[in-house]
């Protein structure tokens, strides 16, 4: 919840002069405080709790109960935060209300929290709320009350609360770099843990595979339960602490300030060194990945294609496309009916052949919905587009249409991938298939965004008027941004075909489009390592720990109100595209950064 | 202000741009091509004689009984899109709420004595807890969701809305469970009544009956009341209407909520016709009455309840009428076909709606 900027008079003062700080807005932290106990109820009622607690990450703690410790932690940060400083204003000394603010915030959450543990412990709604078993309070493992009965229970979650809001107050009271040092060694814990099957399979595979010994560490890291152990985790943390302490040390040079000065000779060596580092890596990752990991990671390579068509077409373009899933579906589709024998085509021919296919069928239906909706903008457009996805999934699904694509049952049997006489069928395989098509797909949109046509797209983006005006050609811009995603949908539909094996129609439901929009949401749009890296988090990573699975749009839902409120550019931005969003603020935020700034040398 | 002639005219500012002969041809295409294909299956269906008037007749009733439900929707999404020029793609979902509330407040009432003694009484009180759990859902949402973002780019709240619709359909979901819940059989509203030679079931007449009374409400609350003059001022001009000494934040968050009341109520009357609600019957009525809600001329309230109703006939008869008269098999499974397609032509074709100008894009 964004505060509105409100504009605040600069009192005419004498320079020097200045008004006492704004302090921690205690009400804030009570409705902080309120807002976080209903957060700890909802997670605990709807199963969150339950089902995270399959997961060991130290000793006794779970996922679960780090999440009922995570939100004091964090409403309690959040609290204790000064507001930002003025000008005109002095900037506010840490101190105890810092802390208090943590603390008040921890109380009500703890507060809220019991109320809900109470409530529950005397009445049964298990009839309303499905989820609320016996597990969370009445029975063992008692999660919320952390084990014990409800009367001492009770009072471990208010002390718990109170305590949690309070350290995470405490946090302001340290120097900024220090602070960041504790964010950064809980992060890294926090990630070694939660990534244990990844951790454990690589280490292994190395050893498999390169006769490093590296399997040892392994099981140093973590105990059998799959929980990190003790050593591991003090390792971990003080490793993580000494790289922190390392790169924030006074005087040092950014990495991008460093390599610029280097001569131009040792900079290209640098990067050839770094690109054949990365393609050795990246060709012994499906080998020792193995094969369960490799197949996480052809399946979020998959949505990748998806999600770096659709950054060309939402991203780049600004045409906000809501039916994508239909080029994958017929890139699936087109793919499926060629190569499977018993198809209605029954052709049965090899996957490359059916290639030049899936790109004339998904060009041809880009042109198809890009060219009615020429007219339309914005959210309009958006709803079109649904509309053209739900009407292709019925067709696809339609009785009327099963002598061609076999309705509900779908199109089996569709042929592997062959290189020569290689068949592409295992996972380890198939990732080099998919690595190629992202590579091609990176490439594509690099040179696009770099082109002409890419700068009619962005300057189409920004205002379709004024591009109009200096020449772009709306028409050939849209209909040709149209085409491009849809083509790189197409050829994730095709790969999507042959993986599977066979096509359904219920596989290309909305909540596929919807994915694929907060990948490149979350990721930045326009912004291609974003993509890259929030397609293998948020589609990876629910696959590689399976309790998220259930909550999975759930989490989608909130992220993207998250970032359309706190960071509309995404968390790996293009720099051009945020320029964009923040144009307004811009102007305020360096005044009030000035304004900080004054503060800070104003009171040092 | 004085149009001048160098001005743009048309629904969309944009009207100047586009006259590539190309892409219009195409258009009219496809414009010629569904009024033949209209044309021709209707004619067909007719001339067939393969379903008696009393068929159609039934499905007209049917028609007019679904639309009033879509036109109640719509009426939260043509005040919200009046005042605020957004669509909030979240409105389904409060509809799906207040038929989740009228799942559990009715199942908890039928174990009581009063559900048999007092029917009506009961509904009534169903009805009431739908339309107060769904104002509350569209008061949170413009509260935490929609406001912060007021001002901003359009399509940063509309893809916010998205996410909050998938929001509440998983929360629902993880909530109360994915299973599809069976409301309670109402014994006082089986059998059906003939009026003027139509056969209509008393369900139907009951929520077309109370739709009509809740649109009339509605109507009288826009146009007489001090309140509903407050929202029609910001409506028109949301800066002047704060120099007046309006609020405009409470006045759009009324909207919201008499909005989400009236989706509330239609939740509860979807569950009444279709006996059953689960997390995901928010989609496919959100995205028709939004439809219906362009269709009569979005912002324009009169126009929703046209549009609904039209809608509602068009989904009812549509698969029938000219589906089954093109010789397509089971045609009935493809009413949603029919729906998106109505909803893909509207928008194509007449953004204005039947009912008067589209409000201006320009000022967005």
């Amino acid at each position: 919840m964004a505060e509105p900027t409100v504009a605040i008079e600069v009192p005419e003062t004498a320079a020097g002069d200045l008004l006492p700080a704004r302090q921690v807005d205690l009400w804030r932290a009570v409705r902080l405080g309120l807002v976080g106990g209903l957060t700890a109820v909802f997670v605990s009622a709807n199963g969150m709790v339950e089902a995270f607690s399959e997961r060991a990450l130290l000793g006794q703690v779970t996922l679960g109960s780090l999440l009922l410790v995570a939100i004091p932690l964090l409403v309690g940060y959040l609290a204790g935060q000064p507001p930002p400083v003025l000008q005109g204003f002095a900037t506010p000394r840490p101190g105890r209300r810092n802390v208090a603010g943590g603390l008040l915030a921890g109380l009500l959450n703890g507060v809220v929290m019991a109320v809900f543990v109470t409530l529950i412990a005397t009445f049964d709604v298990r009839r309303v709320l499905i989820n609320v078993t016996p597990a969370l309070v009445r029975e063992d493992p008692r999660l919320l009350t952390f084990g014990l009965d409800l009367g001492p229970g009770l009072v471990l979650i208010l002390v718990l609360n109170t305590a949690l809001g309070a350290v995470a107050g405490t946090l302001h009271l340290l120097r900024d770099r220090w602070r960041r040092a504790v964010f950064v060694v809980v992060l890294w814990v926090l990630a070694v843990a939660m990534l244990q099957p990844f951790v454990v399979q690589v280490l292994r595979g190395i050893q498999a595979e390169l006769r490093l010994w590296t399997a040892p560490l392994a099981d140093f890291l973590y105990e059998p339960s799959g929980a990190l152990s003790l050593p591991g985790a003090v390792a971990v943390a003080a490793v993580a602490l000494a790289v922190q302490v390392l790169l924030t040390r006074e005087g040092r040079r950014p990495a991008p300030t460093r390599l610029s000065s280097l001569p131009d000779r040792s900079r290209r060596l640098l990067r050839l060194a770094a690109l054949a580092g990365m393609l050795i890596v990246l060709g012994l990752l499906p080998q020792v990945l193995g094969p369960f990991l490799s197949e996480v990671l052809n399946i979020a390579g998959i949505f990748l294609l998806m999600a770096l068509g659709l950054n060309i077409v939402v991203g780049v373009a600004g045409l906000l496309d809501l039916g994508y899933v239909a080029f994958f579906a017929v890139g699936a589709y087109v793919t499926a009916l060629l190569t499977s024998p018993q198809s209605s085509l029954g052709v049965g021919w090899i996957f490359w052949a059916a290639v030049p296919f899936v790109v004339l069928a998904a060009a041809v239906s880009g042109l198809v919905v890009g060219t009615p909706v020429l007219r339309m903008r914005g959210d309009y457009l958006a709803i079109v587009t649904l509309g053209f996805g739900e009407i292709a999934r019925l067709l696809f699904l339609s009785d009327w249409l099963k002598p061609t694509f076999g309705g509900a049952q779908g199109i089996i049997r569709v042929r592997d991938i062959t290189v020569g006489p290689i068949q592409i069928a295992d996972p380890q395989a198939f990732f080099y298939a998919i690595f190629c098509f992202v590579l091609l797909a990176v490439y594509v949109t690099y040179a696009l965004q770099d082109s002409r046509i890419g700068r009619a797209w962005m300057a189409m983006r920004e205002d379709e008027a004024v591009a109009e005006a200096m020449g772009v050609n709306i028409v050939t811009a849209k209909l040709s941004a149209f085409i491009a995603g849809a083509m790189l949908a197409g050829f994730g539909g095709a790969l999507f075909a042959t993986k599977i094996g066979s096509v359904f129609p219920h596989s290309f439901s909305v909540i596929v489009s919807i994915t694929v929009l907060v990948v490149i949401i979350v990721g930045g749009m326009a912004s291609v390592p974003g993509v890259v890296l929030a397609a293998f988090v948020l589609v990876g990573l629910p696959e590689l720990l399976r309790e998220f699975e259930e909550y999975r749009f759930l989490i989608y839902g909130v992220l993207l109100i998250f970032m359309m409120q706190r960071r509309p550019e995404g968390f790996i931005p293009s720099r051009r595209r945020a320029q964009e969003l923040h144009e307004e603020e811009l102007t305020q935020d360096t005044w009030l950064q000035d304004a900080a700034a004054d503060g800070r040398s104003a009171t040092s | 202000m004085a149009k001048s002639s160098l001005e743009p005219r048309g629904p969309i500012a944009v009207r100047r741009s586009f006259q590539l002969p190309v892409v219009d041809g195409f258009l009219w295409l496809v414009r010629i091509a569904a009024v033949v294909l209209l044309v021709v299956g209707a004619f067909n269906s007719l001339t067939s004689a393969r379903l008696s008037g009393q068929q159609w007749r039934d499905l007209v009733v049917f028609g007019i009984a679904q639309g009033s439900i879509y036109a109640l929707i719509a009426l939260g999404y043509t005040m919200v899109y009046g005042i605020l020029r957004f669509i909030n793609f979240a409105h389904g979902e409060v509809f799906m709420i207040g038929a989740m509330t009228g799942y559990y407040v009715s199942d908890g009432l039928a174990r009581t004595p009063l559900w048999e003694a007092q029917p009506f009484v009961s509904l009534f009180i169903v009805l009431v807890c739908c339309m107060a759990a769904s104002a509350l859902v569209a008061l949170l949402l413009e509260r935490v969701a929609y406001r912060p973002l007021r001002g901003l780019p359009r399509l940063l709240p509309f893809i916010t809305a998205i996410g909050a619709s998938f929001f509440l359909q998983y929360a629902v979901a993880t909530l109360f469970g994915t299973s599809v819940k069976a409301y309670p059989a109402v014994d006082a509203l089986s059998g059906a009544v003939t009026i003027l030679g139509f056969r209509i079931l008393k369900v139907h007449l009951l929520v077309i009956v109370a739709a009509l009374l809740m649109m009339a409400g509605l109507y009288l609350y826009v146009e007489r009341t001090k309140a509903g003059r407050a929202i029609r001022a910001v409506a028109e001009d949301p800066e002047i209407a704060r120099l007046m000494g309006l609020s405009v934040d409470r006045t759009i968050a009324r909207v919201f909520a008499v909005g989400g009341a009236l989706a509330g109520a239609a939740g509860f009357l979807f569950g009444l016709v279709f006996q059953n609600v689960h997390f995901l019957s928010g989609f496919l009525p959100g995205i028709k009455a939004f439809t219906a809600a362009v269709l009569g001329g979005i912002g324009n309230i009169p126009g929703a309840v046209v549009g609904g109703l039209l809608l509602g006939s068009v989904e009812s008869l549509g698969p029938s009428l000219v589906l089954v008269g093109l010789g397509i098999p089971s045609a009935h499974q493809l009413k949603d076909v029919v729906a998106f397609l109505a909803l893909v032509m509207v928008l194509i074709f007449r953004p204005t709606g039947i009912l008067g100008e589209r409000v201006s894009e320009d000022r967005a």
